[in-house]
């Protein structure tokens, strides 16, 4: 028998300004199936999603839930039909607990009686294997418990269509795991659930069909058993591609950066860096890998001069740069760029456009009262074009981009000024398959050019891959450096958890 | 000694009078804030319904419609400041600051013939102290706090309501989370364009109210520009009060306080060389030390809603 078709959205148009977010879309979803979106950044997958959520309103075309033919004007008449979406950006209220969270919009007794709630959310916690604190605050929750909060509250709404927006682009392999099993079992008690992912084995591992879009149009949808990454891959981006990351080798040059006994502290006097001690050569691209929040954001604020440090050295060319103000450091020759969690949260004003993004970094270079916007504007159209950014212009706000966009035009910034030393942290975050290859190829073209290169990385795959040496870091402190081209994963994983395997320093 | 205690006991009991309109005041102002709309007109406000009430008590004699009178202007009044702000996204400081304006223009305008007139005795009468029984005579605190007009005990009434009602039920609930995170409430199917549009009304009713103390209450008779500036008081002591209407009343009735402190013991203040100006400007230093002191506090929950003053349009992003 045939399963019940959940979602059938027909010839779906949407355009923003002269943007053609979605154009004659057609997409249907299946009762008790996994169903993978997939596109490049700006294909148009948050989108067609925030349609169906009521967030926005198509242009045109038609969506049937449940066989029946429905407007949303608001997403409340979403939620009613019984969708749920977990957003691109979470929304949550930071201030209120998980329960609170959860409790928002749904309807009950005027007065909110907590117990019996709580012992809802704990049920149904325990059903789908989501352990979430109802009384946590959510200012005080990782990305993980956050994610949860959020799958929690649309299943108390009674949702029976899932719909998520690039869930696992923050999360550790672990928690993808934990994830895709809550997933399935949903699936499996008749809810039907939409992925959206840029992870090509993801699509392959947890999905039953996969719809592809390209540039706001269907491509096509098959069923996953019959398909591959590089299938889908070409499918998406519309022409063939390597999926390959080369390491063109390159004569190393001398030590730029060297990092020596480096300790640091956070708020609470909990120590950070522990003893952190490396060689960072020109020419060279060394990788660090470590489970979220060992320590990866500090090192690089304290060598961008932004977080203290308590005591050991940072030298550059044998300088010291500790104590130097942000800007003498990248003066020097040393960018860095951080994608954060949240992508806007660091490094570019979300309401100002490319150009004038590009002026906060450049401005002190300029003589003169006035801000020359022209030679950047020049500029920015040419990393626009290298880096493929889909925009309309480079007037345009970047918070408008989407997603991924955004973060070409961070990347592309850094890489501007010509660093002698880059740090990059999560570059490919969120990032579609052909823009992290571009990245990749970036940063070998930077590094064939002399630069020293520090990738902060998630994906144990491209770090293996790209880098020449990997540097591992497990609660603060380094526990092991590897040759790109020798180590395992296993090796690799068993140093992130914590564990001396008595291996060699690579130099 | 004894000559002290008997000043300090009538400065306590008028400065929970001078305390209360700014109460009502903080009250409503709090409240549009927590709908994430920081509105300016306060004072614009307050004296939309001190003129309202006035009015309405001078022709009808009825203390009832005066207040209601006050209540319905205030809250209309806001009104306009809430089709600016909420249907038309205009920038919520000016549309506050135009509010003010208005209320101040209209409130001459309308009051010019009311200059110098006094409420009627009924009324008077109908707004004089009453005593709670047993409450009333606990030393001290009793006269001070439970031998007042009715409106003082509304506004205690009104502290308590407030804060259940942000804190306990649903809809104070989902009232937060619209001042906090809008985009998180729409997507999780709250009305928030109603819910801003009630809470901007509710609170501009409560200014009104406030002004309405003033102008039929505890004056009791018409003065152009009655408010005096206590709807600017009463914004920043919504900051001092932390969002919390049970420290509104502190803040409120400190500042009563302050007001007057000068009339009371301006005796002791000149028997110790204190210049009346240095008295006078009391509440403005004060209200400076407490925006300076509370701005550099740093807690996520005491702060001001997070979406406050920042329009929301759904599909922006
Ligand atoms: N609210 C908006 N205002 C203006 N333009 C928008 C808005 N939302 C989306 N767009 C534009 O529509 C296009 C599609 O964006 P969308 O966010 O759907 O892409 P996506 O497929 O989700 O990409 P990513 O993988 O990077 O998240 C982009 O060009 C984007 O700039
Ligand atoms: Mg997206």
């Amino acid at each position: 028998m045939q399963a019940q078709v959940f979602v059938k959205m027909e010839n779906i148009c949407k355009t923003f300004g002269n943007v053609k977010a979605n154009d004659r879309i057609n997409f249907d979803v299946h009762q008790g199936e996994i169903h993978a979106l997939l596109g490049e950044n700006g294909a148009g997958k948050s989108t067609l999603m925030n349609m169906l959520s009521g967030i926005y309103k198509p242009d045109s075309g038609s969506i049937q839930i449940h066989g029946k033919e429905v407007v949303f004007n608001t997403p409340k008449d979403s939620i009613e039909m019984g969708i749920g979406m977990i957003h691109q950006h979470y929304r949550l209220v930071e201030v209120q607990t998980a329960k609170e969270n959860i409790l928002l919009g749904r309807k009950g007794p005027f007065f909110m009686k907590g117990a019996h709630v709580s012992k809802d959310i704990r049920e149904i916690g325990e059903k789908f294997g989501l352990p979430v604190d109802p009384e946590k605050k959510v200012y005080d929750m990782s990305i993980g418990e956050k994610q949860a909060v959020e799958i929690l509250k649309v299943l108390y709404q009674g949702a029976d269509i899932l719909i998520m927006d690039e869930p696992t682009a923050v999360l550790t392999p672990q928690e993808t795991r934990k994830l895709f099993a809550i997933l399935r079992n949903m699936a499996a008690q008749g809810c039907a659930v939409i992925i959206i992912t840029h992870k090509l084995h993801e699509v392959m591992e947890i999905s039953d069909r996969v719809t592809v879009l390209r540039k706001g149009t269907t491509v096509g949808t098959l069923a996953t058993k019959d398909t591959n990454p590089k299938a889908l891959t070409d499918l998406m981006v519309g022409k063939t591609v390597d999926l390959a990351i080369s390491r063109p080798p390159v004569e190393r040059g001398r030590v730029l950066l060297e990092v020596k006994d480096l300790c640091a502290y956070d708020m609470d006097k909990v120590e950070v860096l522990r003893d952190i001690s490396f060689k960072l050569h020109a020419g060279e691209v060394l990788g660090v890998a470590g489970v979220a929040g060992s320590g990866q954001k500090e090192l690089c604020e304290s060598i961008a001069g932004l977080y203290p440090v308590a005591s050991g050295q940072i030298l550059y060319e044998g300088e010291s740069l500790v104590g130097n103000s942000p800007r003498d450091i990248i003066k020097k020759g040393i960018s860095m760029s951080f994608i954060p969690e949240d992508r806007l949260g660091m490094g570019l004003v979300a309401s100002m456009d490319m150009v004038d993004n590009f002026l906060l970094k450049e401005h002190h270079n300029q003589k003169g009262l006035w801000l020359k916007r022209k030679p950047i504007a020049e500029k920015c159209a040419e990393i626009i074009r290298r880096l493929e950014i889909k925009t309309p212009g480079v007037h345009h706000p970047v918070k408008q981009l989407s997603g991924g966009n955004i973060q070409k035009v961070l990347i592309g910034r850094e890489i501007e000024t010509n660093p002698h030393v880059l740090i990059t942290a999560y570059a490919v975050r969120g990032l579609d398959i052909g823009a992290s290859h571009t990245i990749y190829d970036l940063i070998n073209e930077q590094k064939e050019k002399g630069v020293a290169i520090l990738f902060i990385g998630e994906d144990l795959d491209v770090l293996l891959e790209l880098c020449d040496r990997i540097m591992v870091l497990s609660e603060g402190a380094v526990t092991g450096i590897v040759r790109g081209d020798k180590a395992t994963k296993e090796e690799l994983g068993l140093l992130m958890a914590g564990e001396d395997l008595g291996m060699e320093v690579a130099q | 000694m004894e000559g002290f205690w008997n000043i300090f006991q009538a400065f306590s009991v008028v400065l929970v009078i001078g305390g209360t309109p700014l109460l009502f005041a903080t009250l409503g102002e709090l409240l549009t804030e927590k709908a994430g709309h920081l509105n300016l007109g306060v004072e614009g406000m307050m004296l939309i319904g001190a003129v309202a009430g006035f009015a309405a008590g001078h022709f009808t004699g009825s203390p009832l419609l005066a207040m209601g009178g006050a209540f319905l202007a205030g809250g209309l009044g806001a009104m306009i400041y809430g089709f600016l702000t909420v249907t038309l996204r205009a920038n919520q400081v000016v549309s506050g600051l135009a509010l003010t304006m208005f209320g101040t223009g209209i409130s001459s305008y309308l009051g010019v013939n009311f200059i110098g007139q006094k409420m009627s005795a009924e009324i008077s009468a109908f707004f004089s102290p009453v005593a709670i029984p047993l409450l009333s005579s606990i030393p001290y605190v009793g006269r001070v706090f439970f031998r007042q007009d009715p409106m003082v005990y509304l506004g205690y009434v009104t502290v308590a309501l407030l804060g259940t009602y942000l804190y306990r039920t649903r809809i104070g609930l989902n009232l937060r989370a619209v001042g906090e995170n809008p985009g998180a409430a729409d997507a999780s199917g709250i009305n928030v364009d109603l819910y801003k549009y009630v809470h901007i009304f509710l609170g501009g009713a409560l200014c009104g109210l406030g002004g309405a103390y003033l102008s039929v209450v505890a004056v009791p008779q018409w003065q152009d520009g009655i408010t005096a500036g206590r709807g600017w008081i009463a914004i920043a002591l919504v900051i001092f009060a932390g969002w919390n209407p049970f420290k509104a009343i502190l803040g409120a009735y400190l500042f009563g306080g302050l007001s007057i402190i000068g009339f009371y013991f301006g005796n002791y203040f000149s028997a110790w060389n204190i210049s009346q100006n240095l008295i006078d400007m009391l509440p403005y230093a004060v209200t400076i030390l407490v925006l300076t002191a509370s701005s550099v506090r740093k807690s996520k929950e005491k702060g001001a809603p997070k979406a406050l003053g920042v329009a929301y349009y759904r599909e922006e992003r």
